[in-house]
């Protein structure tokens, strides 16, 4: 079993998916000979030509209306928005128009839209954002953000396999950070599991993305001092998998909830109303969340590093979760 | 060109392109009675003064084809085989309509095994979608083409713009028909842009763009057909704007009482519909036993239509949280 980076997962399973599926073609900016910003789709132009590996003009409006066109006549496209960041430029047919077909009026529309996503990298303001919240709250979008090359792989060919608006978000602070074993054949990981990523017994650190190994660094500082962190990683943020949240909680009776998305209004306060409102009678500690400030995204080291939770921050967080 | 164009058009041809505009005034006429009776929960939008644009190009699609509407092309939703039962279903938030009370009016009047593609408000996107269409036929090497319809209102998005340069790029088998009425709702076009003719804006993508009168069915046939067949050619795109003026308001609710009435009472008198039949009649193609024929046949579809959306049930409370995805 080869070892592979997060990008290389990614990329191999692009390669695969479009081997095996005819129907399955990639569109964006500098997609084709290029490879991609980030090299995602090196080598597809090569192989499939133009005709599955599209260049396009700058216009996400128009080529993920171009993708929803395609995908309810049977194709299955796979966008990449350059940075998540840009994703706003193509908002409505998004979560106007694919978000809503299949409940008004029945038509599948299986689409997938890859997006760098994320900080740490002093890539500022406008390619460093995380706006998944955006999208949850838009019934009819699944959303996905692996955290491991392992899940980057078996959850893409997961969201190419399904009949339904995939937004897909690729922590690119790990594209070429780690590499871990990716078995080589295809795999689906099923959407909406998440994963233990380390199994613990006095709180419950529930996070996704790039903060998952960030987490998994202060479960290992704490285990030090005694205190036994699990580690949640939801890897869908649509559809939840609830059950693994609550089981975790109601055996560890705290939660922190991590992420690198802003406080107001983020996913994070969506999964402390839950535990809240279905695990209230298990818990020691109110839930809390880490998440970054309410702020644009900054550019300087300093300020990212202060904006950004990081292991220390969740290690800080922790004790006063397990001292209250 | 209008005249010697409609001597090469088959009679029967002809008549059906007054068939399908007839229907489409009654169904229209009948669903403003019917809002103004309290029947449909929601608004419904007028369809009058467009009959000859929805009709006359959508009349010349093939099966297989694609074709994604907005909410003035009754006539080209019926010529693509939605049923007037169906149509009336949709506003009145029935089951047996295509969205099953799901969405309101022509929105979310979609039917995929028509290859009718419902539209969101937001427009443009339909010309995203027809794209897509289009890109599909390209990528499948497939012999069609994708019509799609937006307004003036519409041509002012940025979409818009983005539309037509990447259909352009792509020279994708799509005919963009902008049915420019005049009015955005209430704001009168030239407070929308300052050119004569929107077509002109084709020139700035590297595509043909045409105007042409949006009330003569024949000239809107016609520059579709030759259009379809660029398109089919592999040639890429057009622009067509057709010229027009919404005869009633925005949507049943609007007395639309902005527009200037000597503006209303000259187009008035280009009604498409009265025109084409004037033009039949002169022509000795349409006799008053065909024409009565021809009313008698639309005003018993048109009944049955209500008929039979009435006897539609409405949708279960308990449907509501079902399809927001598709399982398989």
């Amino acid at each position: 079993m080869p070892d592979l980076s997060y990008i290389e997962a990614i990329n191999q399973a692009l390669h695969q998916e479009m081997e095996r599926d005819e129907n399955v073609f990639v569109l964006g900016e500098d997609v084709g000979e290029f490879g991609g910003a980030f090299k995602a789709t090196a080598g597809l132009y090569e192989k499939f030509g133009r005709r599955r590996v599209l260049d396009t003009p700058m216009c996400e409006w128009a080529f993920i209306g171009l993708a929803n066109g395609a995908a309810m006549m049977g194709l299955k496209p796979v966008v990449e928005i350059q940075f998540a960041d840009f994703i706003s430029t193509g908002f409505d047919p998004i979560v106007q128009y694919a978000a809503t077909t299949h409940y008004r009026w029945g038509a599948k529309l299986p689409l997938v839209i890859r997006a760098p996503w994320g900080g740490g990298a002093c890539a500022g303001p406008f390619h460093s954002q995380c706006k998944e919240a955006w999208f949850a709250h838009c019934p009819g979008l699944k959303i996905v953000i692996p955290s491991t090359p392992h899940d980057a792989k078996g959850l893409l060919i997961s969201a190419i396999r399904d009949p339904n608006p995939v937004i897909f978000f690729e922590p690119k602070y790990l594209y070429r950070r780690q590499k871990m074993e990716v078995p080589l054949e295809t795999y689906a990981s099923p959407l909406g599991k998440a994963a233990i990523r380390r199994e613990g017994s006095a709180l419950s650190i529930i996070t996704y993305g790039a903060m998952v190994p960030e987490a998994l660094e202060a479960a290992e500082t704490l285990s030090a001092e005694n205190i036994s962190c699990e580690v949640v990683d939801l890897r869908t943020l649509v559809p939840l998998d609830k059950k693994t949240v609550l089981d975790s909680v109601r055996k560890t009776s705290r939660a922190l909830i991590v992420h690198e998305a802003v406080r107001t209004a983020g996913f994070g306060a969506e999964v402390a109303a839950i535990i809240s409102e279905e695990a209230f009678d298990a818990l020691d500690a109110p839930p809390a969340r880490l998440t970054a400030p309410d702020t644009p995204v900054p550019y300087s080291p300093p300020l990212e590093k202060a904006f950004r939770p990081d292991a220390d921050k969740i290690a800080v967080r922790a004790r006063e979760l397990i001292r209250y | 060109m209008s005249a010697d164009s409609m001597n090469k058009i088959p009679g029967e041809k002809l008549l059906e392109l007054l068939y399908w505009m007839m229907l489409t005034r009654r169904i229209d006429d009948r669903c403003e009675a019917l809002f103004k009776q309290g029947c449909f929960p929601g608004g419904i939008f007028s369809q009058e003064g467009h009959e000859a644009i929805s009709v006359g190009s959508a009349i010349l699609l093939e099966e297989g084809d694609a074709i994604a509407p907005m909410h003035r092309d009754l006539g080209a939703y019926l010529v693509r085989g939605m049923s007037p039962g169906r149509i009336f279903a949709q506003a009145m938030g029935r089951q047996g309509a295509p969205s099953g009370g799901r969405d309101v009016n022509t929105h979310g009047l979609g039917d995929i095994s028509l290859r009718i593609f419902g539209y969101v408000s937001h427009l443009p996107q339909s010309m995203g979608i027809a794209l897509g269409a289009a890109y599909s036929f390209l990528y499948r090497k497939e012999d069609r083409v994708a019509l799609t319809y937006f307004g003036d209102g519409a041509s002012s998005e940025g979409g818009c713009h983005e539309a037509l340069n990447l259909a352009a790029v792509l020279k994708a088998p799509v005919v963009f028909i902008l049915e420019n009425n005049q009015y955005a709702y209430s704001t009168p076009i030239e407070k929308q842009c300052l050119v004569e003719n929107l077509s002109i804006r084709a020139e700035g993508y590297g595509i043909p763009g045409v105007t042409i009168d949006g009330t003569d069915v024949i000239s809107v046939m016609e520059t579709t057909r030759e259009a379809i067949d660029r398109a089919r050619g592999g040639d890429g795109p057009t622009l067509i704007e057709c010229k027009n003026l919404r005869l009633k308001g925005h949507a049943a609710h609007d007395p639309a009482d902005y527009i200037p009435p000597d503006l209303l009472r000259r187009w008035k008198k280009r009604d498409p519909i009265s025109l084409f039949r004037e033009r039949l009649e002169n022509s000795g193609l349409l006799d008053k036993n065909t024409l009565a024929e021809l009313q008698s046949r639309v005003e018993a579809e048109t009944e049955a239509g209500v008929e039979w959306a009435e006897a539609s049930p409405w949708p279960e409370a308990a449907t509501l949280e079902e399809d927001v995805f598709s399982d398989a």
